[in-house]
């Protein structure tokens, strides 16, 4: 058979398609297409898929979303100007993170003097140790932030039915929690916690809702709101992490007291 | 609010967050529906919408005032996606022999329905997002950044961190999960 009647593979016709083929390939395929009835249907088959798959439907933005992605993005904006300080000032989120660093720090701090330093051989190793006291930490600093956001969803759903409602306080602690929520909602998503990064998803699009509102919503938007919150049982998916998360918090802080005594006992 | 995107940025630069804010509101959608395309869920996509803001806020000082903010804004995009996509490509499944598999049943089971119809047939429209939803993570960057962004296969290996015929493969394979899918719809 002559090198030109070999038939071109479907990956051949991809790459002469996308014009991908060196000169010479592309010489030989492009002769043999003029020759080959068999591979010309099989090109023409190919452009008229890739061609339908110009016409695949895009995946759009909800309606809404430039405010969405301002309300999100905001309060994670690094600052331009200004001193360092500006910054705190500026960005109660930043402030609230700053402070979670701060509490790690102590925390970590604390938790090297009031633990017994121990030869490698005498306990657990430290790495495992300072895993326990990082997971003690966020935990207790997630279970705040499950109670504040509780408290925002609570008086959203309980405020009065008047005409229109001022939310301003409930938006400004919208637009705190979101920074930190979208951290744990990660972080629980990264440490396959599934449940947990499932509730924090929901919470987060009430509170992006919540803070891309203007500061008095009419009854019938707060509704909306209302029935967001009350249709997927968010309040009492939230109580029931927080629950949760106090609980191994309680778990977290025996665990350690038996240890403290099991060292001093050893001593 | 400014009219132009260059006036925006260069007040953005000045830190003037309502000219960012703009640009945000301008260009988020775009970038969604890119971030989309990419990464084939609506969750990925908002994170990479946040993420490409983010990165752009952070680098507005090196945008250069005579290019477009918009193609600027695409490259980081694609560039976030690729991100996200690289950073959970240890997750992907080894589920595409299954899905090959799946495409050449439907493909044996399908009805020839008239071309006309299809035409004009939302059903052909669900097929095409279907099949691309069943492209694992790095056949769909492959194919969308061979398809629809023109990038060559060189190109796109050093976007993803592939040897050049690892990402051809990818692109190989997207192609043809598309064709098992779609020719049925597609054959006169």
């Amino acid at each position: 058979m002559p090198m030109s009647m070999v038939h071109l593979s479907d990956d051949d016709l991809a790459l002469h398609y996308y014009g991908e083929m060196t000169a010479s390939e592309e010489h030989r395929a492009a002769g043999h297409l003029v020759e080959c009835h068999e591979c010309q249907q099989n090109y023409g088959r190919l452009t008229r898929v890739l061609a339908f798959v110009d016409s695949a439907p895009i995946g759009e933005a909800p309606d809404g979303f430039e405010r969405v992605a301002w309300a999100r993005l905001e309060p994670a904006l690094p600052p331009r100007r200004g001193g360092w300080l500006s910054w705190f000032v500026l960005s109660p989120a930043r402030l609230a993170w700053a402070a979670l660093v701060v509490v790690l720090v102590i925390g970590a701090f604390m938790a090297g003097r009031l633990t017994p330093a121990t030869t490698p051989s005498a306990g657990a190793p430290a790495p495992a140790s300072a895993e326990r006291v990082r997971e003690r930490i966020l935990l207790v600093d997630l279970g705040d932030h499950l109670d504040r956001s509780q408290m925002v969803l609570v008086e959203l759903v309980s405020s009065e039915n008047t005409g229109s409602v001022d939310i301003s306080s409930e938006q400004a602690r919208a637009q705190q929690l979101l920074a930190s929520n979208r951290l744990y909602r990660q972080t629980a998503a990264t440490n396959g916690d599934a449940t947990v990064a499932a509730v924090l998803d929901e919470l987060e699009r009430v509170l992006v809702d919540v803070a891309a509102s203007p500061s008095t919503v009419s009854q019938e938007d707060l509704d909306t709101v209302r029935r967001r919150i009350e249709s997927k049982g968010l309040l009492f998916r939230v109580r029931v992490v927080s629950s949760e998360v106090r609980e191994r918090q309680k778990a977290a802080i025996q665990e350690r007291t038996g240890q403290r005594t099991l060292d001093t006992t050893k001593s | 609010m400014p009219h132009t995107d260059a006036a925006a940025v260069a007040l953005a630069r000045d830190g003037d967050s309502e000219a960012f804010r703009s640009l945000v509101e301008r260009h988020s959608c775009a970038v969604y529906r890119l971030a989309h395309r990419m990464t084939g869920n609506p969750h990925d996509a908002e994170d990479v919408v946040q993420e490409t803001f983010l990165r752009a806020y952070r680098q507005l000082g090196r945008f250069e005032s005579r290019a477009n903010f918009g193609t600027w804004l695409h490259r980081i995009a694609v560039n976030c996606s690729i991100d996200l996509i690289r950073s959970r490509r240890h997750q992907e499944s080894g589920a595409d022999a299954a899905d090959l598999e799946y495409f050449e049943a439907a493909a044996e089971d399908r009805v020839d329905p008239s071309p006309e119809r299809l035409m004009l047939s939302t059903e052909v429209q669900e097929r095409v997002g279907a099949a691309m939803a069943s492209l694992s993570d790095m056949e769909r960057a492959a194919f969308v950044l061979r398809h629809f962004e023109g990038q060559s296969i060189e190109e796109i290996s050093r976007a993803l961190g592939l040897k050049a015929n690892a990402a051809k493969h990818s692109v190989f394979r997207a192609v043809r999960k598309m064709r098992l899918a779609l020719e049925p719809f597609v054959e006169s």
